[in-house]
Parts: C-alpha cells; structure tokens; sequence
C-alpha cells in the first residue's frame, strides 16, 4: 500500500471535509479529560491526547443497544434492529486498533453477530501513532500492541510538520484520494519515518519480567494461587475495569415496555464478569461467588481464554483499567507475580 | 481486522426469535408445570435430546430453559418450568392461545448416536428430569437398539415428583428397571428414603458396555459422578448436562463460561472427561 504525506496544517480541512459525509470520532476534552467523541468542530480533534478513559469500542459496541422490537402479545413477528452509520474514527491508538481486532474476532466467529458487524463494517478507522508513553500504567510494548501492521483504513504518524500516512485499505486510499490534497511519499519521508519510529520505540519501555509468550503457562500454574485470594480481598467488585476495558465484550440482555404497554424493545448492556450475580442462575446457584474467583476469571480471559479461542492476548497494554482502579490492582503488577508460578 | 474479511452477516440477526404458541399448561408439582408449545411457522423445533431454547415473554425477557421433549414425539415441543425468576413466573400466568418468543435450541445435545447398543443408566435429581427426560423418551421409542435401561430418580420430598404418569408406567416396565427415592418422606411415602446415591448400593453395573447419563443439581454431580467411577465406568461414557445462565446463547455474552469454555456452545451435556481439568465445572 502506498506511503501518503499531509501537511499537518491540511489536517483540519481534511476534517471538515470528512464531516461532510461521515460522523467524525476522535479523541477531544470533556470536563478536562481526555475521551473519544463526535467531533462537532476540527478544532476539537486533539490527535497528539492520549490515555481516554473509554474506548473506542463504545462505536462498534454501544454501552446500551436496541436489538429488536415486538409486540408485548406476540401479535407481530418482533424485528431485529440493526443501527449502524457511517462513521470515521480518527485518531484510533495502535492499542486500541489491536483490541478492535479482538472485538472484530468475538463478534465474527461461530455466530456472526450483525449489531456489532455492521458498524464496524461502515466505520472507517484512522489510526495516529503514539509518540511516547500515555504514563507508567500503558505497557503496550510488552504486550506487542506498540505497533500494528493491520486494522486500520488510513495510519497517521507525526514527523515535523507533516504527518506520513500509512494507508492499509483501498477504502483509506480512496478517502485521501478524493479528498486531493495528500502527495505521494518521497525518499526522506521514508527515511524520516524510520526515524521516527526509532525514537518512538525507545521512548516506550518494557513492563514485563518476561516475554508474554510464556503468560498463558505462568497463568495455568497458577490457577489455585493464593494471589487471587489477595487480590479478591482489595477488589471492591465494582466493575470498572470492565467498563473502561477495550476488549471486554460481556453483555446482558433486558426488555423494556414502552408507555402504551403493547409494544416494547430489547436490548443489550455492557456488564461485568466482576459483579457479584455475573454467573448466578435463577435456583440461586452462583458459580463465581467467591470475588478472588472472579478477579481470576477476568485474568484467565484476558491472559490465556481470549489466546486460546482467537490466537491473541485479550489484553493490549493500554492501562485503562489500573487508572480506573479505585483500589491500584495493576495488571503489569499481577503478572510479573505470576512469573515463575506459583 | 480489515474490515473486508468480516464475515456477511443476516440482518435478520441471531437475536430474533421465532414466535410459538401456548397449547397447553399442566401443573405438575406446586413449583413446576409443564407447557406445551408450537412454533407459528409450523415447522418442527428440530432439537436433539438435552438441547435448550431462550423463551421470550415479551416485556419480560428471556431465559434458557431445556427442551423436556423427545423429537421421536411429534412437532409440539414440551418445556418443564419452575417459578423462580422473571421469566420464569411470567410464564405461569400464561393460559394457553398465549405467545411466546423461541430462539434455539441451542448447544449440544446427548450423544444418541454414540449410545446405540449400550447399556443406559440414567440419574436424575431434581429437576434435573426434566432435560433428561428428552433422552429418556427417545431411548425408550428406540428402545430396542439399546441394552439394559436403567433409571434412578431422586427428589428431596414425594411432592415435587415429576411426570407422575409417566414414572408408573417405567415403573411397570420389563425393560426398564426405575428407582426412585427421596430425601425425607411423607406419611404417604412407601419406597426408598435417602439422597440418590443410596440406589447405587447393590446395583448391577456392567462397566464395560454402560454410559451413565446424570443430570440434577450442582451438588449432585460430585457424589453421583464418585458413585458411577466406583462401578468402574469410563470417563468418557459418563455424561452430564450443566446448568448455567446461559443469557445470549449464541457463545458472546460471557455469563455460561466456565474456565475458557462456553457452555452454551460446547454444552450443555459434557462427558466427565471433558470436564475434569475444568475447575469451575462441578
């Protein structure tokens, strides 16, 4: 795919062109924080933020989702609901885009499921490169999320007053070429991307004791640790790990009535393995009770299950949920625990 | 992913159920009654023994529950409910001519195929009958492509018995040999007292021909399962069939798992081998 180079002056007419056509999503500042919303105006657009505290999955796989419409009496066949636009996320992080993956693979296999599907499928994605470390809870390098070669329409890194542009599907080539205002990479632009990535590499440094590839082994020796009891004595099972998670995918699924008691909709909202009723049935049995199993259950997934079902980590560095923590469980704490077993 | 390798999918989504109506409601214990549906469409539910559906009570919500009928038996199909949640309670108002949502069945049933010629013993506990009885009734409209059939029932008290007509005519069988017992009897009572692996004592098991079919509660299956590896079975001729809050159905949201695996899409029924190195199993 060729190499593109936008003047970083164009970026915000390239913006408002795109909002012509598209819902524009990017990372811009609410109450002082940094989160990915709809960008109203270019000038939001904060592509050099980082560290949101939600992620972009909320686009693909809204906190609340209607999934169908019926009669309260059964009187008409219900009608799946299936809400998608076109949109553009741009200013996606590399973590982020290796946790769409993971998404995109939960949601395509054994069961397609349309709700997600097709809006992932009309969103366009545009990655921007990191610069350096978003702070000391980020540990994307150890996680092999620092840089990804797929996943992305077009991919944005900063070099002096330009941006090199990756593109990674003929739908990003299209967009730029369109759009008219991108020139084709030349030589130095190849080389100052080089450079760039170089720099951008030792800036990020290693979190983990030891190559994750052995994490799914330091995980399954240490299954009945008393680790998990310690870390189920701080949790405070509130869930917000879950929440902020950009590859936790659990859902629940509730009916609501609507004023005129005939007709109603259901839908689906984000849960959380970490509550206490997540795995309890309706006799009363709760198969996860204990708050240490639960804990263990969200490590297991992200460390070993989402490896095994879909051939990646179903962690991808990004910290989110050591700075949404109200109790500090950091995840590269736990896992250079788990070095060597138990 | 590029989003180009993202399978097509059906707008018609795996959320939408098929609509099914209420033929008949009759009450089997003060709990549980047993309820008769058909789909509107006319076609058959297709399951196969011990498989489940998601039941929509529109307005409501929905819930998994086992299939308590045997595809040998007609295109009706039969779901055994006890009150005790939502859905569940819903469902007990309803009189028949009411509609209902069906998604499924769902999951993997009893291996019918691989029992053919074995020798069957069922243990049921509780209303751990009622997917049972899906398995029993299609070995016994098969019955002579099996060998000796045996079925050990077990409730805590003589009232929350189940299928009542059903349990008197195995009773009556020669080819059947059925057992039952209960926790604790009432005046009425006249047969075995005791928790199910009383009947295990004494019983002739021979371990080279047999599968062992278990289902009931949780606490159930650690002493059951105890009993039938001390007649010799195998691991893998050992099967059960789990409950858990199967909430989607369609392997996504996460409440069945149980270590890594997804009960709903490689269960309900697991044999024991399958299941020993599961922690959060049994």
């Amino acid at each position: 795919m060729p190499l593109k180079v936008i003047e970083k002056r164009d970026v915000e007419p390239l913006i408002r062109h795109l909002m012509e056509r598209f819902q524009v999503v990017g990372i811009k500042k609410k109450d002082g924080k940094n989160t990915y919303g709809v960008i109203e105006s270019p000038a939001e657009l904060r592509l050099d933020s980082c560290a949101t505290i939600t992620s972009p999955k909320k686009y693909f796989f809204p906190q609340r989702e209607t999934l169908l419409q019926f009669a309260v009496d059964g009187s008409w066949e219900p009608q799946a609901v299936v809400e998608a636009q076109p949109r553009i996320i741009f200013g996606m992080r590399p973590c982020d885009i290796a946790a769409t993956w993971m998404l995109d693979m939960a949601f395509s296999e054994v069961n397609a499921d349309a709700n997600y599907l097709e809006k992932r499928k009309r969103a366009l994605i545009i990655g921007v490169d990191c610069k350096e470390p978003c702070d000391e809870y980020c540990f994307c390098k150890s996680m092999g999320t620092l840089e990804v070669e797929t996943g992305y329409d077009l991919f944005f890194t900063a070099a002096d007053d330009t941006y090199i542009v990756r593109t990674g599907t003929p739908e990003g080539e299209a967009l730029l070429g369109e759009w008219g205002k991108a020139r084709e990479a030349l030589y130095e632009d190849r080389v100052k991307l080089r450079a760039v990535q170089r720099e951008k590499d030792e800036r990020f440094k290693e979190a983990l004791e030891f190559d994750v590839e052995e994490l799914p082994r330091f995980l399954e020796d240490s299954y009945r640790s008393l680790l998990w009891d310690v870390l189920g004595e701080k949790c405070l099972s509130c869930g917000s790990c879950n929440l902020v998670c950009p590859t936790c995918y659990c859902f629940n699924v509730l009916d609501e009535v609507k004023l005129n008691l005939s007709e109603g909709e259901r839908y689906r909202v984000w849960d959380s393995c970490q509550l206490e009723g997540f795995a309890k049935v309706a006799t009363g049995e709760n198969f996860r009770e204990r708050r240490g199993d639960r804990v263990r259950h969200r490590f297991f997934r992200k460390g070993k299950y989402m490896k095994e079902m879909f051939g990646r980590f179903g962690c991808v560095g990004c910290g989110r949920c050591t700075r949404a923590c109200l109790v500090h469980i950091n995840p590269i704490e736990v896992y250079n625990q788990l070095k060597g077993g138990e | 992913m590029d989003a180009r390798l993202l399978p097509t999918v059906d707008l018609d989504t795996i959320f939408r159920p098929r609509l099914a109506q209420l033929l008949n409601v009759e009450e089997m214990t003060a709990k549980e009654k047993l309820f008769t549906f058909q789909l509107k469409d006319g076609t058959p539910l297709g399951q196969d023994p011990g498989q489940f559906v998601e039941v929509s009570v529109f307005g409501i919500g929905e819930a998994p529950i086992s299939v308590s009928s045997s595809p040998t038996r007609g295109d009706t199909f039969e779901l055994c409910v006890r009150a005790v949640g939502n859905v569940t309670n819903a469902l007990h108002r309803m009189a028949p001519g009411a509609t209902v949502g069906i998604r499924g069945p769902f999951g993997q049933g009893f291996p019918v195929e691989e029992m053919r010629g074995r020798n069957v013993l069922f243990v049921a506990g509780g209303l751990g009958l009622v997917p049972l009885r899906s398995l029993i009734h299609a070995v016994l409209d098969m019955r002579q492509d099996f060998g000796a059939v045996t079925i050990l029932y077990g409730t805590k008290n003589p009232s929350e018995l189940l299928f009542r007509n059903e349990l008197a005519q195995w009773e009556a069988r020669d080819d059947v040999d059925y057992q039952v017992t209960v926790d604790v009897a009432d005046e009425s009572w006249r047969g075995n007292v005791g928790v199910i692996t009383t009947l295990f004592r004494g019983l002739p098991v021979d371990p080279r021909n047999t599968v062992a079919v278990i289902v009931g509660p949780p606490v159930m299956y650690r002493f059951v399962i105890r009993e039938v590896l001390g007649k010799g079975l195998p691991m893998g001729r050992i099967l059960v069939s789990l409950e858990r809050r199967m909430k989607c159905g369609v392997g996504k949201c996460g409440h069945c798992q149980i270590n890594g695996v997804y009960v709903c899409q490689k269960g309900p029924v697991f044999t024991y081998s399958e299941l020993r190195n599961l922690q959060e199993a049994i």
